[in-house]
């Protein structure tokens, strides 16, 4: 039971769109058994159980709460591995408007403009929520698994900006 | 009138029992004990009715150790022997404490933790602690007339790994069972959050004497699951106070003075800023040691600006958490204060300014803490068989290996559920490497010269190959406790280089049974007769744990030999037990934990089947 796929582990059908407040039921509902609080004064061997399936849980959960992730799971389920880092080809205008956010955050660090950085999330945020909404399509409807891996490396592009916008807030508020 | 009933010597007196359960909030300026009793978590006090130790001790030149109110009393008089604010020390090397400049202590540098020298001798972080636990130890046997079956201990939520196991050593050196760390913030939101039946998100603001941390929570029928945290494990009360000492420095013109008259300003400018949550100006006077005397007034003006960069850094970290967990304040529903620091009102103003709402504090802010750790406890040890309560918390800090060139990769992210496990794999740098050198960091930048170092361990014996060719998978897991250990091994040689380490500032298994051995040379009872007693006590848990499992699941989870097997693992352990060796029943015990594995797995199996027979008719239907 402990090797099963994380969507099974929650009794959620394999798929991007999932219904998350299901997905959040369940975690709480199956910590709830094997959370180590619940074997505080078991025997070494059940506490040793709920240990690995409370990380387990943990894990799955996780997983399947973020939407990069949970794709990045799903193409995985479906045979298709992705390795970041050795599949950068990336196409020419999103690496180019990748240059842009990282150029506007540096100019918004230096000139301490928290505004423009708040901004720049939110365009962020917005462009994230187009793409995530293209990967379902892409996973749920088409099945088409080679242009969702394409998204999945552009997403984890975007997540590194958002990263980095966080990041020069942070700077900014100390 | 009916009759009360009296077991037979030697039998329980109900299956189950009672059992003493513990909650201790691990103050930086003081400390506390709390019990439930009749289902009230009340805090217990000492002789004279005080809730509050203070986490002071003082080391003696005839050898005694006193600690609360009375090495309070005399800090001023024996700076250099009356440790303070220990928990600042925690898990630290000297570098780590920024005003050690102003400390009256003659500090010794050490290898991963620092220690101080004493009238009696060098003593670290985790003996002065272990100190104030037995005091509230020996206060909670009085005051519950028994022998503590377990305790939980609670840690800021932004404690790093080497300052939670030190906390964990300390509790041991003092004897107690340790059945978890918790979280502080976590603990107040428990007994916050079952005293108001409270749904939804909130946030908890805990400012203590030394350490500032700030977690926010959903709260759902019962189940508290930290969403975010964040803090400063090196801000709190205590800094408040610092900023009104150096205002005393400035405005007396005085020049720099003796460790006796630095601790009596400091204790000057506590009760200055103290008086200051109730009035609008505070008059400090005293008579320093050559006769200089000091008489000043500090208006709550003047305090709010001495301090405002203060409380202005606690923001950044509750704007971090609410960022990491991608909420704004409009989503939450609550802000709860935790820790005496939050009694002054230019932080509860601050508050209620960024969150747009009166902060909630009905409860005592010093003891919500042990409250609600005292909660967790008696659950944990069994006492209530309720699965209302969850308590589903995070890592604080991120955790991750240095790489090339001083880099870090993070393993396991900040804010992760625990417990949790993550492996990477790494490869060799050069042809032939047979070893490799693994340094385990935590902390949120970049380079690892920016993050806390917590162990280095080597991986040898891995086969010569060429460069990148090996694998090496190192494993992180940390654990419902937020303690983490890591492992390494070998892949493709099929050779399994395999090593554990415990982070190196830790104290080893052997180091705190020497520092046992040594505390009971003291003690008149004698360290067999206590490891006997220890033994005795976890085969009872055990006998009792199996017999219950035995009743409930023996016959639908068990064929007739294995039942049997379990059965004589059981008896062989009561035979044991007629007998006085605590080595003969230890090894039964594990011969029983042996036994039990199989069915451990299935029942465990069963339980999490059960729990997701609703969602699979859902699937069907879907």
């Amino acid at each position: 039971m402990l090797q099963q796929n994380h969507f099974a582990l929650f009794g959620l059908k394999p798929a991007f769109e999932i219904d998350t407040a299901r997905l959040d039921q369940a975690y709480r509902k199956l910590q709830a058994e094997v959370h180590p609080d619940r074997y505080a004064t078991a025997t070494a061997q059940e506490k040793l159980q709920s240990l690995a399936w409370a990380t387990r849980i943990n894990e799955a959960y996780q997983t399947l709460k973020n939407p990069l992730l949970r794709a990045r799971y799903l193409l995985q389920l479906h045979g298709f591995e992705i390795h970041e880092g050795a599949n950068t080809a990336m196409p020419a205008e999103f690496l180019m408007q990748q240059m842009e956010w990282r150029e506007a955050i540096e100019d918004a660090r230096h000139t301490r403009n928290l505004n423009t950085l708040v901004a720049l999330n939110r365009e962020l945020e917005h462009e994230m929520e187009a793409l995530k909404h293209a990967l379902g399509t892409a996973l749920d409807v088409r099945g088409d698994y080679a242009s969702a891996a394409e998204m999945v490396c552009k997403l984890r592009f975007l997540e590194k900006v958002r990263d980095e916008i966080e990041l020069a807030l942070e700077d900014l508020e100390q | 009138m009916a009759l009360l009933q009296i077991s037979e010597p030697g039998q329980s007196a109900a299956p189950h029992q009672h059992k003493l359960a513990i909650g201790i909030d691990l103050g930086t300026t003081h400390s506390l004990v709390a019990t439930v009793r009749s289902g009230m978590s009340v805090v217990l006090n000492d002789e004279m009715g005080r809730a509050l130790l203070p986490s002071v001790v003082r080391f003696c030149a005839d050898g005694s150790v006193v600690v609360g109110h009375d090495a309070q009393a005399a800090q001023a008089l024996d700076p250099q022997n009356t440790i303070v604010s220990v928990k600042r020390f925690m898990g630290r090397g000297l570098k780590d404490i920024a005003d050690i400049a102003h400390l009256p202590y003659r500090f010794v540098d050490a290898p991963g933790m620092l220690q101080i020298n004493t009238i009696t001798g060098i003593k670290s972080p985790v003996e002065v602690s272990a100190e104030i636990l037995k005091v509230l130890k020996r206060r909670a046997e009085k005051s519950l007339g028994g022998e503590i079956t377990g305790a939980v201990i609670t840690v800021p939520a932004y404690f790093d790994d080497a300052q939670r196991q030190a906390t964990k050593d300390a509790a041991r050196l003092a004897g107690l069972n340790v059945l978890r760390l918790l979280n502080e913030p976590t603990a107040a939101a428990i007994a916050y959050g079952l005293d108001n039946a409270a749904e939804g998100i909130y946030v908890v603001y805990d400012l203590g004497g030394g350490t500032f941390d700030v977690s926010i929570l959903r709260l759902t029928r019962g189940v508290f699951e930290v969403l975010a945290t964040s803090g400063d494990s090196a801000l709190g009360g205590d800094d408040f106070d610092r900023r009104i000492y150096c205002w005393i420095l400035e405005q007396a013109q005085l020049p720099p003075l003796s460790a006796e008259d630095n601790r009596l300003l400091l204790t000057k400018a506590r009760e200055a800023k103290e008086w200051l949550s109730e009035h609008h100006e505070a008059r400090i006077t005293c008579v320093l040691s050559h006769g200089r005397v000091i008489d000043l007034t500090l208006t709550a003006a003047t305090f709010n600006e001495l301090t405002a960069t203060l409380v202005a850094k606690t923001m950044t970290p509750v704007r971090k958490a609410l960022r990491d967990a991608r909420l704004d304040v409009t989503d939450i529903k609550g802000v709860v204060m935790v820790g005496g620091a939050t009694r002054m009102p230019q932080i509860r103003h601050a508050v209620a300014e960024f969150f747009g709402s009166e902060p909630l504090t009905n409860l005592d802010p010093d003891k919500v803490v042990a409250l609600g750790a005292a909660i967790q406890a008696n659950i944990l040890v069994g006492n209530k068989n309720d699965d209302e309560l969850l308590l589903l918390d995070v890592v604080p800090l991120s955790l991750g290996l240095e790489t090339m060139g001083g880099l870090i990769e993070k393993i396991i992210p900040r804010n992760s559920p625990i417990p949790i496990a993550r492996a990477q794999d790494f490869t060799t740098f050069k042809d032939g490497q047979t070893a490799m050198s693994i340094h385990v960091v935590q902390g949120e930048r970049e380079l690892v010269s920016d993050c806390r170092s917590l162990a280095r361990f080597e991986l040898r014996g891995i086969p010569p190959m060429a460069a990148g060719a090996a694998r090496v998978r190192v494993t992180f897991q940390v654990d419902a406790d937020g303690l983490l250990s890591v492992s390494a091994r070998e892949l493709t040689s099929g050779v399994e280089a395999h090593v554990t380490v415990k982070p190196s500032y830790g104290l080893s298994e052997e180091q705190i049974a020497d520092m046992l051995r040594a505390s009971f040379a003291h003690a008149d009872e004698d360290k067999q007769a206590r490891a006997l007693r220890e033994a005795q006590v976890e085969a009872n848990r055990l006998l009792e744990t199996v017999a219950a499992a035995l009743k409930a699941d023996g016959d639908s989870l068990l064929s007739t030999e294995e039942r049997a097997r379990i059965e004589a693992a059981v008896s062989n352990l009561r035979q044991a037990l007629t007998r006085d060796d605590a080595n003969a029943i230890r090894r039964e015990i594990a011969a029983l934990n042996q036994a039990t594995e199989a069915f451990a797995a299935r029942r465990m199996d069963m339980s999490i089947r059960k729990a997701l027979a609703g969602h699979k008719l859902e699937e069907i239907d879907s």
